[in-house]
């Protein structure tokens, strides 16, 4: 039901009933390597490629998805992916695999809010019993894609980010055991000229900040009912502008916690991640991996998660283009 | 209601330069030349080294001691080393011969699972191929000037 301007409100409350996150060596030296259910040691994984380790990363998040909702393969309605290579190969060719009706989607690093969105909405209107949401990244495909070859040695600046590797995966159900989603804010698309691609936080801070106050708006809650405000990856030089943008809006952001899913995965201070992670696996893995662990530990009654993407193709950049952003806003309760 | 976020372009570079980490400039030209520096020495210790112990003159030095330099930058970018100094260094290392010989190494092993002839032969220069086509036009426009000054350009 649309509630407002741009949320959707799922008034049949869909639930997560199984989740599955894969990551690389990386993200396995950060704090919240406990919560993932596989670290690979190895950012090759013994595949030929680096695209296909990050293919592989999504096969395996989504088995154990599965495996974890109790649920059979067959039983799936939809799978909705994206990641950020080029037409979205690693989600498609993981779709070959899976071999269920495939919606792949893109949204840069706001995909994995996106296809939870979109599995909600289907499941919540009936559409579907059982949905799969999944998004993938990998630090190599994405340097490779978007920026120089891994091994070249060029300087990167302190505002720059680096691309997590890892997979997440969610399976939405209309009904069973777990953490319920009960909105949805679809963002728009905010450019306010930021042309630099070594600094996407700055460029994504105020779509983040756009969605946050829209959803604010359209559903009438204040931070105060959150316990936890996560954004994607605007990590150390996004995350305080679109704290201070937040406060000359005059959202009391204080009344809650603010947080970045790009300053978690890593230890900032100790990896060499520049300003911290970023990437379509960075909010999934922490949202899927650390954030609903904690709902179901009780340590969290109700979050809101801001998948923020940068929208740009290493040609728009190449040519001049400002970088077009994104966020999506869901929201995450325990069920009680 | 809040209210969202109402500003042009240009105010917001200002507000977002404000709160963005400064790259310090004086401390990386001093990274840059130190090990730029170094890189330079070792070269030099090489060329002494063949014209002493395989009787080279300095002209003959000159090639084997470029190739010695290439091998080795060649060997640290497949071991994954070079990027790692080059964050730190900066043009320290991209400056040098060696930094060249990354770029193409680098384009080389990234592009090795597109397959020999379209993955590392078509992308090998993808970087470097810019030095070469600039670094070939200067070339062309110093030769005219020595030309026309009639100096010869030896």
């Amino acid at each position: 039901m649309l509630r407002g301007k741009q949320t959707w409100w799922f008034e049949n409350r869909p639930v997560i009933t199984g989740v599955g996150t894969v990551v690389g060596p990386d993200e396995g030296e950060g704090p919240l390597a406990a919560d993932f259910d596989l670290v690979h040691p190895e950012l090759d994984m013994q595949q030929k490629s680096w695209e296909k380790a990050e293919r592989l990363l999504m096969e395996q998040a989504s088995d154990f998805a599965i495996q974890s909702s109790g649920l059979q393969k067959e039983e799936l309605q939809y799978y909705v992916g994206g990641d950020l290579m080029n037409q979205i190969i690693s989600s498609s060719f993981a779709a070959r695999d899976l071999g269920l009706p495939y919606i792949g989607v893109f949204g840069a690093c706001s995909t994995s809010m996106e296809t939870l969105a979109l599995a909600a909405q289907l499941v919540n209107s009936g559409s579907a019993h059982h949905v799969l949401a999944g998004t993938c990244s990998h630090n190599c495909t994405v340097e490779k894609q978007f920026r120089f070859p891994t091994e070249y040695g060029s300087q990167k600046p302190p505002t720059a980010q680096y691309t997590v590797t890892g997979a997440g995966a969610a399976i939405v159900s209309e009904s069973g055991q777990g953490p319920v989603v009960t909105s949805a804010t679809i963002g728009k698309i905010v450019d306010l000229g930021v042309t630099d691609p070594f600094n996407m936080g700055a460029a994504m801070a105020p779509a983040a900040v756009d969605t946050i106050t829209q959803h604010f708006n359209d559903t009438g809650r204040t931070p105060a009912d959150y316990d936890l405000i996560v954004t994607g990856d605007l990590a150390g030089v996004g995350h305080p502008i679109a704290k201070d943008l937040l406060t000359r809006s005059g959202v009391p952001m204080e009344k809650t916690v603010f947080g970045d899913c790009g300053l978690m995965v890593f230890d900032v201070s100790k990896q060499k991640v520049q300003a911290g992670g970023s990437g379509c696996g960075c909010s999934a893995v922490v949202t899927y991996g650390h954030l609903l662990k904690r709902i179901a530990k009780g340590e969290l009654q109700r979050i809101l998660v801001v998948a923020t993407g940068a929208l740009l193709s290493p040609l728009s950049y190449q040519q001049g283009e400002t970088i077009p952003c994104v966020a999506h806003a869901v929201s995450i309760e325990r069920k009680g | 209601m809040f209210k969202g976020t109402t500003m042009s372009a240009k105010e917001y570079k200002a507000f977002a330069q404000v709160r963005e980490p400064s790259r310090s400039i004086f401390s990386n030209c001093l990274k840059a030349f130190l090990v730029g520096g170094a890189i330079c020495t070792f070269g030099q210790l090489i060329q002494n080294l063949y014209m002493t112990y395989l009787k080279m003159s300095e002209t003959q030095a000159g090639n084997p001691t470029v190739a010695t330099l290439i091998l080795i930058s060649v060997i640290l970018t497949s071991l994954g080393v070079y990027d790692k100094l080059a964050q730190w260094a900066g043009a320290g290392s991209a400056v040098p011969v060696t930094g060249f010989a990354n770029s193409m190494c680098s384009a080389a092993l990234e592009y090795r699972s597109e397959g020999l002839v379209l993955g590392v032969g078509g992308n090998m220069f993808k970087l470097a191929g810019s030095v070469i086509v600039f670094g070939t036009v200067a070339a062309f426009f110093v030769g005219i000037a020595h030309l026309i000054l009639g100096t010869g350009g030896q």
